[in-house]
């Protein structure tokens, strides 16, 4: 996130896009809600009527993917009304003459017809994004997992940059973490492309200061990312892999795929709290110590780097992660320094490394006050990002093209599937599913679909179906909902032992990021029988299928 | 101009800022003034009447939480007087809470009610009579109900509604038919309620309790309280753990969490025992005509790194890959890239942000 979380209640204007907050991130959402209270306007971009569109201002129910169509429409307007900051775009942007070209043909009516959203609202909500004092955008995975996801995020990054608010409280561009540590992950430099600190390994003097920090020569070629690797591993150019705390074989699109990636692994080591399905296809499993048996840090969306604390025991002979990899890594006679007693000193090597982290150490992470980059010891942390200046120089604002889903309803599989997360049941269900009492509050996976498409298809409340894309099918209950619109139907993947939503998810990924489209695929609903022992009682809903008038 | 201001607390002259509470001005001087209805996240009630103060000028006590402090305002907080009607409130309220049965006492810490009972030094027997025999019934898996122990406090209606803006119980009714309930009245689930459980964590007494702690307190040995952070989204709420010999019996908020500021989710507050689920995976596993079976850390350490060591050797540093965990804290990251780097001569290494 380009600002911090606390000064969320304070932003006039929020934007939030293609992020379920108050189920994913609720407590974040809690600020919204204190900003909403102080009067605040919220608009939500999404293609489900999700809660947070209940407290918004305007909620632009958008087709997925069709955002570029969209906020290309948004900044148009913006400039059109001349509500662009003409001191902030000449000072710190370059390329807005081309921009403003670039926009031409991206007319409301054009929006419209893509997105789906009545030109007068996109109409609105550019006018008050573009008026307000301080604006700020929140999104999550809705706006990522897209073949065009950095597209998607570019043409956010546009609109904050024409209006000024990079650079200011309470405003920014703030993707929302879906993970408690992957800040973190990404800090501590396990990124094909990046050193800790987000170092450039292609650059000559990162690679030199790396290479006197650990007394080896490094490897001057960046990586290829997780996805390509697994490619990599099925056509047998990758032999050995080593997974830590990642259920792989459900969490990736197109489950066939990722079995062969894996099952063809010369040796396949998996370090996790539980034997998951991908360590069940591993020939060694390390028993990993969980988060409450472990000094360490996790650093959250915001930058904020915070300590956690060994509070109980761990089972049996479970070990901390970093020191398995320092045993492993011992063992392998390199030389390398592994040689150390605590995650105290793993921590202070890594800060020795990172100028982000320079001036950290254990004490002063204790109270979890800073964000990063903080590059000394008496540096009081950046909450808000580029105040002044842009680290690479000027702010380039990009000439971005719609570019529709890589699946899109046909005859043959005529509905959309949109995937994501509900409130109590977080990601493969590994730890929700372990803890007493959740599985009475999400007993089962269920497809959301819209009364209008249930009635089509001839679903009662609670029937199954089977869904099926080009890769797969699964079966699962179905409850009849007016989240999600007619002609796309919701699931989440936190069931994988019954309903294995990655068998059907769409791989198509991203050509910069690799990340998947989970958010898309083309889909074919049938009804069929219940499973012999499941009673035909209604699934749990995740909202009553009330009339809605302004649903048509 | 400064806005600071004078007013005289017991005696002393103290500065304050315009808008402050004659409560937050005491708590600040670190002068004892009970409370029940308040909690520094909410906005003043005044329903407890406990924070009571004399202010000279004034013919009756004032309640110190919703009374603002004035320039040249003389406030007394521990005369006699005061001190009695605060332990007649006291009386009042325990005649509703036994203390042996209180659930809040037993498992997971003295209530507020207990604690100033203990420090009024009163007892429930002087207002001893009926109870509202509210219903217990609800049957969700986390929160525990019991509103016979009520003292009509609202600061579980009023966290609900202004804290996590879910807005999902209110007050209904007067005297003994007074209660806290849903829109239809029927069980949280089902309800607007999100099953947080924060109404569990600013209620005074033991009529809302953590289901997971109850029963916990009467297993022998001290419960151990460790700050830490939550470990589901990318949020990053404090948490204090509830260990008792090494084993986790509970998380409660951390009110100063600078992130949640004392809210957690249904995960965060809930969702920790995964740690003691049986299938933990306790030893090594290494892969023997097929089967995975439990060896030592020597045996399977060695392993590894022989196995590591020979496919670099056939296949060259490239034909290694690691992903590190999103979850896990960042030291196992940055040793699996250094291993990665340094060890195996690649930047075969990613985390799972992508998929």
């Amino acid at each position: 996130m380009s600002n911090s979380i606390p000064e969320i209640e304070d932003c006039p204007m929020m934007l939030c896009v293609g992020t379920n907050m108050t189920e994913c991130h609720p407590i974040i959402a809690l600020r919204v809600k204190k900003a909403v209270r102080k009067g605040a306007k919220l608009f939500v971009v999404d293609p489900r009527k999700i809660p947070l569109a209940e407290l918004a201002d305007g909620h632009l129910q958008i087709q997925l993917g069709s955002d570029v169509a969209l906020f290309n429409a948004m900044a148009k307007v913006i400039i059109d009304e001349d509500l662009h900051d003409k001191e902030y775009v000449e000072q710190r942007t370059e390329g807005f003459e081309e921009l403003k070209k670039h926009l031409e043909s991206f007319t409301l009516e054009y929006a419209e017809k893509i997105s789906g959203v009545p030109k007068e609202l996109i109409r609105e909500c550019a006018i008050e994004y573009g008026s307000a004092e301080r604006a700020g955008i929140y999104y999550t995975l809705g706006i990522t997992e897209h073949i065009c996801g950095v597209s998607n995020v570019q043409s956010l990054c546009n609109l904050a940059l024409i209006t000024g608010n990079l650079g200011k409280r309470s405003a920014g561009v703030n993707p929302l973490r879906g993970q408690n540590n992957i800040q973190g992950a990404g800090d501590a430099g396990a990124l094909p492309n990046n050193y800790p600190g987000f170092q450039d390994v292609t650059s000559a003097e990162s690679r030199k200061k790396f290479e006197k920090a650990w007394g080896v020569p490094l490897d001057p070629d960046k990586g290829i990312t997780k996805i390509a690797a697994l490619d990599h591993a099925v056509d047998g150019r990758i032999k050995a892999m080593w997974i830590c705390g990642e259920n792989t074989l459900v969490t990736d699109p197109d489950v066939k795929h990722t079995t062969k990636a894996l099952e063809s692994l010369d040796f396949f080591v998996v370090q996790d709290m539980f034997l998951t399905d991908t360590a069940q296809k591993a020939h060694v499993v390390f028993p990993a110590a969980a988060f409450t048996e472990v000094d360490g840090f996790f650093t959250n969306s915001d930058r904020r780097i915070q300590r956690i604390r060994k509070a109980s025991d761990p089972p049996g002979e479970a070990k901390p992660d970093w020191w398995i990899i320092a045993e492993v890594a011992k063992r392998m006679e390199s030389g390398v320094h592994f040689d150390y007693d605590s995650s105290s000193e793993v921590f202070d090597e890594l800060a020795s490394v990172s100028p982000i982290y320079a001036g950290l150490d254990y004490d002063r992470i204790d109270s979890g006050e800073l964000h990063w980059p903080v590059p000394d010891h008496d540096h009081p942390g950046t909450p808000v990002l580029h105040e002044g200046v842009f680290l690479n120089g000027k702010g380039k604002l990009q000439l971005l093209d719609y570019v529709p889903p890589s699946e899109n309803p046909d005859d043959e599989y005529p509905f959309y599937l949109t995937t994501g997360r509900r409130l109590p049941t977080y990601h493969t269900n590994t730890m929700t599913g372990r803890s007493e009492g959740f599985r009475i509050l999400v007993p089962n996976e269920w497809l959301e679909i819209h009364p209008r498409d249930a009635e089509k298809l001839g679903f009662e409340d609670g029937d199954w179906a089977r869904i099926s894309s080009r890769r797969g099918d699964v079966t699962t209950r179905v409850a009849i909902t007016r989240t999600s619109p007619s002609g796309t139907v919701f699931m989440s993947f936190a069931f994988p032992e019954e309903t294995l939503t990655n068998n059907i998810t769409n791989p198509d990924v991203d050509p910069i990021t690799e990340t998947p489209e989970f958010k898309v695929a083309a889909v074919a609903v049938e009804r069929i029988e219940a499973p012999a022992g499941f009673s035909a009682e209604p699934a749990l809903q995740a909202d009553p299928a009330i009339e809605d008038p302004r649903d048509g | 101009m400064s806005t600071e201001k004078v007013m005289n607390l017991d005696g002393r002259n103290v500065s304050f800022q315009q808008g402050e509470t004659v409560l937050e001005v005491a708590r600040r001087e670190e002068t004892f003034v009970p409370t029940l209805c308040w909690d520094e996240r909410l906005d003043p009630y005044g329903s407890c009447r406990l924070c009571v103060v004399e202010v000279e000028g004034r013919r009756i006590p004032a309640s110190s939480c919703t009374l603002e402090a004035e320039e040249g305002m003389v406030v007394r907080t521990d005369s006699e007087k005061l001190r009695r009607m605060q332990a007649t409130l006291v009386e009042m309220v325990l005649s509703e809470n036994p203390g042996d049965e209180c659930p809040r006492c037993r498992d997971i810490g003295t209530c507020e009610v207990h604690e100033l009972a203990e420090q009024f030094d009163v007892g429930r027997e002087r207002f001893l009579g009926d109870i509202s025999n509210a219903s217990k019934e609800d049957s969700n898996p986390f929160l525990l109900r019991d509103y016979d122990r009520c003292i009509s406090c609202y600061r579980c209606v009023r966290i609900c509604a202004e804290v996590e803006g879910d807005y999902a119980i209110t007050m209904t009714g007067r005297g003994w038919n007074k209660g806290i309930a849903t829109a239809f009245g029927g069980p949280l689930m089902g309800s607007e309620c999100t099953l947080c459980g924060q109404c569990i964590y600013t209620c005074p007494t033991g009529a809302l309790a953590d289901k997971k702690m109850v029963g916990q307190g009467s297993i022998p040995g001290k419960v151990e309280e460790t700050r830490s952070i939550c470990p589901y989204c990318g949020t990053g709420c404090s948490i204090n753990l509830h260990a008792r010999d090494g084993k986790m019996i509970g998380v409660t908020p951390a009110l100063d969490g600078p992130v949640n500021e004392g809210a957690l989710c249904v995960k965060g507050q809930f969702g920790f025992d995964f740690v003691n689920s049986d299938d933990r995976l306790t030893m090594p596993l290494v892969r023997k005509d097929g089967q995975l079976t439990p060896v030592s850390w020597d045996e399977a350490l060695d392993y590894t790194a022989q196995r590591f060591k020979s496919i670099r050797a056939e296949h060259g540093p490239k034909a290694f890959y690691a992903i590190a965990s999103g979850r896990a804290p960042g030291e196992g990251a940055y040793m699996l890239q250094k291993f990665t780097r340094a060890v195996m001569n690649s930047n075969q290494v990613d985390n799972c942000s992508r998929a």
